[in-house]
């Protein structure tokens, strides 16, 4: 499962992309965010961040898939 | 923009620019730059579009916004809508500036002399 990411995760995070290893069994967006925030502490300093699936916000019950696309959404600071 | 804006049956026509400053936390800023998820940012835009167009009578609404490295002075936003009277065109720009800046996403990173900081990003 891949995951795109933007603005500051991706430096938080050293990558363009974070690919999750094979056997990471992750069924729900809350399951992908608490992944990340183990794997990536300093993801909790952030205010928040949101996960987009098929470039739709995403709440954390709503279930993922390998075929979906799946975005990493750090605050947002456009305008 | 403002003549793509004209419409016979528009009173009211508001277009705000969003432009780049010099400043930022009393700090001089050199330059912006903008990143966007851009496929999802256009369907955000176009959802707010669409709402705006329910709540308000609006003849024509336009929204655009740059990405790149942006410098003082350059505009980076732009939001115009054409009302038959000038409260919805002030009040439906107001609506889609606001919640442009927290739904569309899209990120600023600003740069002073010193150091470089993504807006919003840390409480």
């Amino acid at each position: 499962m891949e995951v795109l990411l933007f603005g500051i995760s991706k430096e938080l995070m050293g990558q363009q992309v974070l690919s999750l290893p094979e056997h990471q069994k992750i069924a729900t967006v809350l399951e992908l965010k608490q992944w990340i925030l183990n794997q990536y502490p300093e993801m909790g300093t952030l205010y928040s961040f949101a996960i987009a699936v098929d470039q739709e916000y995403a709440d954390d019950e709503t279930p993922i898939t390998e075929n979906q696309e799946i975005a990493l959404i750090p605050p947002v600071s456009g305008g | 923009m403002y003549s793509w804006l004209q419409d016979p049956e528009a009173g009211g026509i508001n277009l705000f620019i969003g432009n780049v400053r010099n400043h930022a936390q009393e700090k001089a800023v050199v330059k912006l730059e903008f990143e966007g998820y851009k496929p999802m940012a256009m369907k955000e835009m176009e959802k707010l579009a669409a709402e705006a167009m329910e709540k308000w009578p609006i003849k024509k609404l336009l929204m655009v916004h740059a990405l790149g490295s942006k410098q003082i002075g350059e505009p980076v936003v732009v939001i115009g809508t054409a009302t038959a009277h000038r409260k919805d065109a002030f009040e439906a720009s107001r609506f889609l500036i606001d919640e442009l800046k927290n739904k569309v996403p899209i990120w600023k990173k600003e740069y002073f002399a010193d150091q470089t900081v993504w807006v919003n990003a840390h409480p």
